[in-house]
């Protein structure tokens, strides 16, 4: 058996007094679509910051792509893709310069920058735009265009922070298209959304509430679980029972 | 009179048009909903009616007054919450609030009926730096600010946005009571669902206006047939379904596929399972505001 993707024990973080992320504990596969959900403050960001390296831990364990994310956080920052709704690509760059740009930040060779660009431009169809600067660009084709890049150095696992936000409803689902694909190709999808008709095209979700992880499993037991509907419903169950 | 009347109002911004021609108006009362994506114009829109920004083409009025020759006026008559948080972070909650009824001179005593129910949510926190309040929070004091001064219009440009679900309820539920109190409320937003929380809506996709009727018409007058298929596995029954003789459009709808096609379905579930899907099953589809939106988008892209 291969080993997860990410996993975590009692992982925690403070702030002062305040417990933002609260001994969570949780295994995602690899290949997996894990949807992350929760309201907003509940906890995810500061969990997403440390599966990332970004953050360290108060307490508890958590391995990322096989690696420690106290000692080694510079090996996951290697092996791992992120996007998210506010902060993707440089606006004043060309389409064509924000690739090249994160390729070189992830180590590409001029040689695999070429290919890699010519590929990605050819798959979201967007060779005649490659030239065009990405403030100029449809929110719905930013998008994109951010997915394909987080994804550009064939990382194991990528987060997406919010990605499908005011976004139009053909281009949501086309972005999910992209999400599946690199899911089929092996990429685990590690995802947090507001929309809960996306909740349902995860494979497994969380919900925390208050920084600890309320519920765990596949759509489909969760609402048999809380007698509920539709995802929406379980959420507000779970969201409005806290105080 | 008419609260709010949008009449073939244009904008471009260099070569990028914003509003394409766009008429509507609002009755007394009514909430109506602007239902688009990010992009679609909706913000140029709302300050164009708050005064804020000049149209190149058409007019508008606000309680009957122009909103180029009377935009003082209406200034002080509409609550106006633009789409980024627009309150001092610096600032607490209160200092917020008192802030905003100074500068209408009056004060939140004075008005304290308008914004009770919302404001009594946030009266904990009302020593809290309002950088420091979580996103719903935040919303319901811009909602208080932009209340504070009793206006006579409200126009709400997408408070909602990246707002939990649980928030967003909330939400709405303070705008329908709003709304008993007589209010017009005009809100944007890109989330096709709360479309059947408004009186009336209109659909807008590049600065154009697709659609304007009560949510339950925009439905009820949609005769594309959409079946729902389900299977186990998801992403290869989208890429089967696409390809499959007669399929017009196949997209993924919560735990269903919605589909539409020319094609029986019975046959079509028998040579899925043929194909080796596992779990294959298929219902004709309740179709949303969100199916009719993407079907008026894809006729759009069509024409243009």
């Amino acid at each position: 058996m291969t080993q997860p993707a990410i996993t975590t024990h009692a992982l925690t973080r403070r702030f002062g007094d305040f417990i933002a992320t609260n001994a969570i504990t949780f295994e995602v596969a690899q290949g997996e679509i894990f949807g992350f959900l929760g309201a907003n403050g509940a906890g995810k960001t500061t969990a997403m910051r440390m599966l990332c390296g970004l953050l360290k831990p108060s307490s508890g364990e958590a391995r990322v792509a096989g690696f420690d994310i106290y000692t080694q956080t510079e090996k996951i920052k290697q092996r791992i893709g992120y996007m998210s709704q506010k902060f993707s690509l440089y606006e004043d760059l060309t389409v064509k310069e924000n690739i090249r740009f994160y390729g070189g930040i992830y180590g590409l060779s001029h040689r695999q920058i070429r290919e890699k660009t010519g590929a990605l431009l050819g798959k979201l169809d967007m060779e005649k735009e490659a030239n065009m600067l990405v403030s100029a660009l449809p929110l719905g084709w930013k998008q994109k265009l951010s997915f394909s890049i987080a994804v550009i150095h064939d990382p194991s696992i990528v987060f997406l922070d919010e990605p499908t936000g005011g976004v139009d409803p053909i281009t949501r689902r086309q972005f999910w298209d992209l999400i599946y694909e690199s899911a089929d190709k092996g990429v685990t999808i590690f995802v947090t959304t507001h929309y809960m008709d996306e909740a349902e095209y995860c494979n497994r979700i969380s919900i925390m509430v208050d920084g600890k992880i309320r519920a765990l499993d596949t759509p489909s037991a969760l609402k048999q679980q809380f007698g509920a509907a539709t995802m929406n419903d379980v959420f507000l169950q779970l969201a409005r029972a806290k105080s | 009179m008419q609260p709010i009347v949008v009449q073939h109002i244009s904008k471009s911004y260099g070569k990028v048009s914003a509003l394409r021609d766009v008429s509507f108006t609002v009755g007394p009362g009514e909430l109506f909903g602007l239902i688009g994506p990010d992009g679609a114009g909706k913000s140029t829109l709302f300050r164009i009616l708050a005064t804020l920004v000049l149209a190149d083409k058409g007019q508008a009025f606000v309680n009957g007054k122009d909103v180029v020759k009377d935009y003082r006026a209406i200034r002080r008559e509409v609550g106006y919450m633009p789409g980024r948080f627009s309150l001092y972070q610096d600032l607490t909650v209160e200092e917020n609030l008192r802030f905003f009824a100074t500068i209408f001179n009056t004060t939140v005593n004075a008005n304290y009926d308008m914004i009770r129910d919302i404001y009594e949510q946030i009266a904990p926190f009302k020593d809290r730096p309002a950088g420091k309040l979580s996103g719903g929070m935040k919303q319901k004091l811009a909602l208080s600010c932009a209340l504070v001064h009793r206006p006579s219009v409200l126009f709400l440009d997408e408070p909602t946005t990246g707002v939990d679900p649980v928030s967003r309820k909330e939400f709405w539920e303070m705008l329908q009571r709003l709304r008993q109190r007589g209010i017009p409320i005009l809100v944007s937003t890109p989330y096709m669902d709360e479309a059947t929380l408004c009186d009336r809506v209109a659909l807008i996709q590049n600065g154009a206006l697709m659609r304007i009727d009560t949510p339950t018409a925009i439905v009820e007058q949609f005769s594309t047939k959409v079946w729902a298929f389900r299977a186990s596995d998801t992403w290869r029954l989208i890429r089967d379904l696409r390809a499959y003789p007669g399929v017009e459009s196949c997209f993924a709808f919560g735990e269903f596929l919605h589909v539409v096609m020319n094609a029986d379905p019975e046959k079509v579930k028998q040579d899925l399972i043929t194909e080796g899907h596992t779990g294959v099953a298929y219902q004709p589809a309740n179709a949303g505001i969100e199916d009719v939106f993407m079907a008026l988008m894809r006729a759009q892209t069509e024409i243009s």
